[in-house]
């Protein structure tokens, strides 16, 4: 045992051993959680819209038939003993349909989009903020600075939908149907481009502006004056002194960012008509489909814990000074 | 005849605020010669560390030089190009900073700074400059230097990281090193030990040095000749023993009794100088001690300020009165209503401002 922590590599591999084991208490207290909010909340899953509700007999046939009937705590148990089993149970709505499927159908979809967005952030956020900072009180900074709080200000559907009208629907009528963005759908590639923007920009503004200030606090720091006085030339001061030091919080926030955009935003899937899993959630929810709400949420806490154990992970590369516990 | 290495003429660093223009370093004028240790005396926001970064043309914002002339070896730094003032900084003048706590990168190797330096300049090859550091740590006395050059700035002690501060200034070997400050921010046996590395490396190196500093210690045990600034200002400079046994300005007499010496047993209480150094953006008329100085005449404060007078051998101050004209009851009446003062303040008693020739 002391043999392994004694050197970096051991600790780093039992700091993330132990990281992931905690994450078993966590998920536990997550499913008790949503089970009790859900089984709080009024209505159930037989209710339908409108009118017509189903017959007393059959509302009891369905509870018989998905467990309903038996009290809320044994419910409990018996969902977590399929959990273990990576068994999370029929979907309610979509008869005949597993959880797992529908995830494995709905995400792929949100995930790209996720994805693709967060490879955007990285690059024209960051690099915004550095140039930002770089160039303070200039031009740049001044239209940097104006289109991060045009950005966050707008809410995506106004976004969304202001693209639709200037990419698909002008665009469109101005090129004569040569040129012009699919406003909905999923499958080839330009399907993509406006969905990704769309997301990408609120975190794109968010992380130009957290950049740009910290990159001003770092560059005041005496150490970056030694890098100076040594007679190093601008742009390694820039890259090894300033933005090696100045980068570090806005790594701290690429975890939370991440899980952001991989658990998919009910409002762009629905602008755009993506069949992703933000849109299945709601669905799900409003529904009270329970088997198919547990597992987005179980998958969601997921994502959002292995994010925060990679930035963590992450932080120990960049940062010597911060110790493993 | 010494070569002059460096020449400041009339140096002129303001600093543009929104509550107007801070004359930070308002027209100094002195030399360094090679090979000599200059030292730069006075009280916080005095203009010290502004006029060294100034040399380096590394003023922060919102400050700038406005005017005055900055040769070395003939070159005028002021009119370099930006190439050519990157190759200046840390290759011909290096300067190391007041608090090594903050001074490195706490994201690099040390070994790696100190590499770093010398790599920016053409002297050292990347492998050269590698074998180098290890070096240039044993040179300020590291131990285990071989193991400590792959260390982040967070694993050393505060000398220590000042020792390789020091040891990165070195790295190039430059004519002029400027130790800002450099014990300030050390416990005091730690500061000692800086002290002594110092004095060895200087000796060993013949690196002239300009020491900025208000440990009286210090300059009396490293340097050849001192300057003394106020409120932006050069008030006196000579020799070292001279501004020590006879210093002429009030100022300088008041500083070099407001500090601890370690090379006379004292009779006198320590006491510090009343009040506070004036608010640059605003400094009183005449002379801008006179509102603090116990030997003020109405002349002071209402002729311009003097200039520079030759007051002994190579030895110059800028005073309508000079302490040498000052009679001994005069001296003593100071010294007295200035540890009245001080008694009283640690009583917490309100007293009655004595001005000039009180007592007696
Ligand atoms: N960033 C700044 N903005 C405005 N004034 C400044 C700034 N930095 C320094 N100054 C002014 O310059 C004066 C001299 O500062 P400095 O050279 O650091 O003094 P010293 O090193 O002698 O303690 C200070 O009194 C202050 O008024
Ligand atoms: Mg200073």
């Amino acid at each position: 045992m002391t043999a392994i922590t004694s050197t970096r590599a051991g600790s780093l591999a039992i700091f993330i051993v132990r990281r992931i084991l905690w994450m078993i208490p966590i998920l536990f207290f997550v499913i008790l959680i949503t089970f009790t909010l859900m089984h709080l909340a009024p209505g159930s899953p037989w209710d339908k819209a409108g009118g017509r509700q189903l017959s007393d007999t059959v509302v009891n046939n369905l509870n018989i038939r998905y467990g309903l009937n038996k009290p809320v705590p044994q419910q409990f148990l018996l969902y977590i003993t399929s959990v273990i089993h990576f068994d999370f149970g029929l979907s309610y709505q979509y008869q005949g349909k597993t959880v797992s499927n529908l995830l494995l159908e709905s995400w792929p979809y949100t995930a790209t989009i996720g994805v693709l967005a967060f490879l955007l952030i990285i690059p024209v956020g960051v690099g915004l903020g550095v140039l930002a900072a770089l160039r303070q009180n200039t031009r740049i900074d001044y239209i940097t600075m104006g289109f991060a709080t045009v950005a966050a200000s707008f809410p995506n559907f106004v976004i969304g939908a202001l693209m639709v009208v200037a990419f698909s629907v002008l665009s469109y009528k101005a090129t004569g149907g040569n040129f012009f963005l699919p406003a909905a759908g999923f499958g080839a590639d330009d399907h993509l481009i406006m969905p990704v923007i769309t997301l990408a920009l609120l975190p794109i503004a968010y992380t130009a502006r957290l950049t740009r200030a910290s990159t001003l606090e770092t560059i005041r720091q005496d150490f970056v004056r030694t890098a100076w006085a040594k007679g190093l030339p601008e742009r390694l001061v820039v890259i090894r002194h300033i933005l090696k030091n100045s980068l570090i919080p806005v790594v701290t926030t690429l975890g939370p960012t991440f899980a952001f955009l991989v658990t998919g935003s009910v409002i762009v899937e629905t602008v755009f008509s993506i069949p992703g899993i933000g849109r299945a959630f709601v669905v799900a929810i409003e529904s009270r489909d329970y088997p198919m709400i547990l597992g987005t949420t179980v998958l969601f806490s997921l994502v959002i814990a292995v994010a925060n154990l990679v930035v963590d992970v992450a932080y120990v590369f960049i940062d010597p000074r911060v110790r493993l516990t | 005849m010494p070569q002059t290495l460096l020449q400041v003429e009339d140096l002129h660093t303001q600093f543009f605020t929104s509550r107007g223009v801070v004359r930070a370093v308002d027209g100094v004028t002195f030399h360094v010669d090679a090979g000599e240790t200059l030292g730069v005396v006075g009280e916080s926001g005095c203009g010290k560390t502004m006029t060294a970064l100034s040399i380096l043309r590394l003023v922060p914002d919102p400050g700038k030089i406005t005017s005055g002339r900055i040769l070395f070896r003939g070159r005028e730094v002021t009119k370099m190009t930006d190439e050519e003032i990157r190759d200046f900084r840390g290759n011909d003048v290096a300067m190391i900073f007041q608090d090594p706590m903050t001074s490195l990168n706490p994201v690099t190797k040390i070994g790696r700074q100190i590499e770093e330096a010398m790599t920016a300049h053409e002297r050292f090859t990347e492998t050269l400059a590698r074998g180098r550091v290890i070096e240039l740590l044993k040179r300020v006395r590291v131990p285990a230097a071989e193991s400590r050059v792959n260390d982040y700035p967070h694993q050393f002690s505060g000398g220590m990281r000042q020792r390789a501060m020091i040891a990165m200034g070195l790295s190039n070997e430059p004519s002029l090193l400027i130790a800002d400050e450099p014990t300030t921010a050390l416990d005091v046996t730690v500061q000692a030990q800086i002290i002594q590395l110092m004095k060895q490396l200087n000796r060993e190196l013949g690196t002239a040095m300009m020491l900025i500093t208000h440990n009286m210690a210090l300059v009396a045990s490293l340097c050849q000749r001192v300057v003394v600034m106020y409120a932006g200002r050069i008030v006196e400079e000579g020799p070292v023993e001279q501004i020590f046994n006879s210093p002429q300005h009030p100022y300088t007499w008041s500083l070099l009794r407001s500090v601890p010496r370690v090379d006379e047993a004292r009779k006198d209480r320590l006491v510090s100088i009343r009040g506070l150094p004036p608010d640059l953006s605003n400094p009183p008329p005449g002379c801008k001690f006179h509102p603090r100085c116990p030997f003020v005449i109405d002349k002071c404060k209402t002729d311009p300020e003097p200039s520079l007078s030759e007051v002994g051998v190579n030895q110059v101050a800028r005073c309508w009165v000079l302490m040498r004209n000052v009679t001994e009851e005069g001296v003593e009446a100071a010294k007295a209503s200035a540890l009245s003062k001080d008694a009283a303040a640690k009583l917490k008693a309100p007293v009655m401002e004595v001005e000039g020739n009180a007592g007696g």
